[in-house]
């Protein structure tokens, strides 16, 4: 965030770790994060070969305990929270009034109340969205700050979590947590990621972040397990069509709009936004979030323009080149009429010549491990 | 860093080869170090016209997209077309095999305007991070 003041930008537990490995330190969200360590496209393809360690701590952490906790967690997101067991993990929207985003998030079920995990960088617009919405019968802590989170992604990332740690890692299903430990240190730790790969991620105390971070890279190191920066993170995550909070998603667009209507839940208890998502439901869509190859070379950059016939029909709000698909990719909000899969669009940078790009279903990459 | 002695350098991060009336050009280490994995290059056709300070092409890396600025004015004699086809030698190799085009200049007197390796090598160090 450019924002951000470099004097005021954090470091995470980890920060040592990515200056001996090379790591290419920018500031992001408030805090000194590597972009990338040798290249972003070897530690893109390590992770869809076989493993790679990200630091994520930078990350938002809230817990949210007492007798209404589950109720008021109902309230803030758009998923139904309501049927989830310990040991569930959800994916949901958390929206405004109005139906614009808040953030997206996860939604751990803890034994006795709730752990919400959020984007860098809405961490303090999300603890005061939360904090002006809570009951009183429940509390939040914010952990965000004593909390080391790194993630194991990759389709080796079991074998490796399993030659260290000791929990029932093998029998982890998608979405779902346990309490482990990792080289000795108490962890939790999910079967969660932003890859499209399988994988886990460890959350720990702040200070134990060194070791466990060591402990796997050695576990790793028969499989070439590589440490990965955020570059390597957002070409992952696009490939697999995830969307990131700030490029896809924001408050000026609605959940049903970025095609996260399947985290929606009308049906369910009222919750914020519900009134608002369910008029634009029944209205329908003006425009809709798709996602587009390139047919030559050519890559979609944010904020490019999307023709149709000359038209403007929408801009690019994520795009990059593929490393695993070898073209390139993007993400966009276009017309409702201009959004069926097969629609021809033209990529257009200011000043430049179009590029020819096809709206397609689905992720660009197939053929991940994910469970 | 790589910044070889014998050649001649641009604030836009090109070196120049100086041959007589011809200019052999590319990007510098530092330069290809900044950018990352390159995956596209787009350069002009042989016959071509560039002007210094002008863009003559672009190149596209993963997560960031630069105009190539001509270091000189003149007309293009040679492209290379390896690196069309091989991007990925413009990161391996950013002095050697991964060149970009010769410039016949048209006005010898821009190429006293570019930097020694070691001015080059001083404007790197207050751009670092």
């Amino acid at each position: 965030m450019t924002e951000t003041a470099e004097g005021k930008t954090r470091k995470t537990a980890l920060y040592d770790k990515h200056v001996e490995a090379g790591g290419r330190m920018v500031p992001f969200a408030g805090w000194w994060m590597p972009v990338q360590y040798r290249s972003i496209m070897e530690e893109h393809r390590r992770v869809r070969s076989t493993v790679g360690l990200f630091d994520v701590s930078h990350m938002g952490e809230f817990e949210v305990r007492g007798r209404g906790a589950a109720k008021v967690v109902n309230r803030w997101i758009t998923n139904d929270a309501g049927n989830l067991k310990v040991g569930d993990v959800l994916y949901s929207a958390m929206c405004y009034e109005d139906g614009g985003i808040v953030d997206d998030l996860l939604v751990y079920r803890l034994e006795d109340g709730f752990l919400l995990v959020v984007n860098a960088a809405n961490e303090a617009k999300d603890f005061e969205w939360i904090r002006e919405h809570m009951a009183p019968d429940a509390e939040l802590v914010n952990n965000s700050r004593n909390t080391t989170l790194v993630a194991l992604q990759g389709p080796k990332a079991e074998d490796v979590i399993t030659e260290v740690g000791t929990g029932p890692f093998r029998d982890l299903g998608f979405y779902r947590w346990c309490r482990a430990e990792v080289a000795g240190v108490k962890c939790l730790v999910s079967r969660t990621g932003y890859t499209g790969e399988d994988g886990f991620e460890v959350y720990l105390d702040w200070d134990d972040g060194p070791a466990v971070w060591d402990a796997l890279m050695e576990a790793g190191r028969p499989l070439d397990i590589e440490p990965v920066g955020l570059g390597a993170r957002d070409t992952l995550r696009l490939e697999v069509r995830y969307c990131l909070y700030g490029n896809d998603i924001d408050k000026t667009t609605t959940p049903l709009e970025a095609s996260l209507g399947w985290a929606v839940k009308l049906d369910k208890d009222d919750f914020i936004g519900k009134g608002a998502l369910a008029q634009q439901k029944a209205e329908g869509l003006k425009r809709k979030l798709v996602g587009f190859e390139v047919e030559g070379r050519g890559i979609p950059r944010p904020g490019h323009l999307l023709l149709v016939n000359g038209s403007e029909v929408g801009r690019v709000t994520s795009g990059s080149f593929g490393p695993s698909t070898g073209k390139g990719i993007g993400m966009g909000y276009v017309d409702k009429g201009a959004s069926s899969v097969g629609q021809e669009l033209m990529i257009q940078a200011e000043g430049k010549s179009g590029i020819g790009a096809t709206i397609v279903r689905g992720p660009f990459y197939k053929q991940g491990s994910r469970k | 860093m790589n910044v070889p002695k014998e050649l001649e350098y641009t604030k836009e991060h090109e070196w120049v080869a100086v041959d007589g009336r011809m200019a052999r050009i590319g990007i510098t280490d530092y330069a290809q170090g900044q950018l990352g994995d390159i995956v596209y290059v787009e350069l002009p056709e042989v016959g071509a016209e560039v002007t210094a300070a002008e863009p003559f092409g672009s190149i596209e890396a993963v997560k960031a997209v630069s105009d190539l600025f001509a270091p000189v004015s003149g007309v293009v004699k040679e492209i290379n077309s390896a690196i069309t086809d091989s991007p990925e030698l413009v990161n391996s190799s950013p002095y050697g095999e991964g060149w970009m085009i010769v410039v016949e200049t048209g006005k010898p007197e821009e190429l006293e305007k570019l930097m020694s390796a070691e001015d080059y090598e001083k404007l790197v160090e207050t751009e670092s991070p």
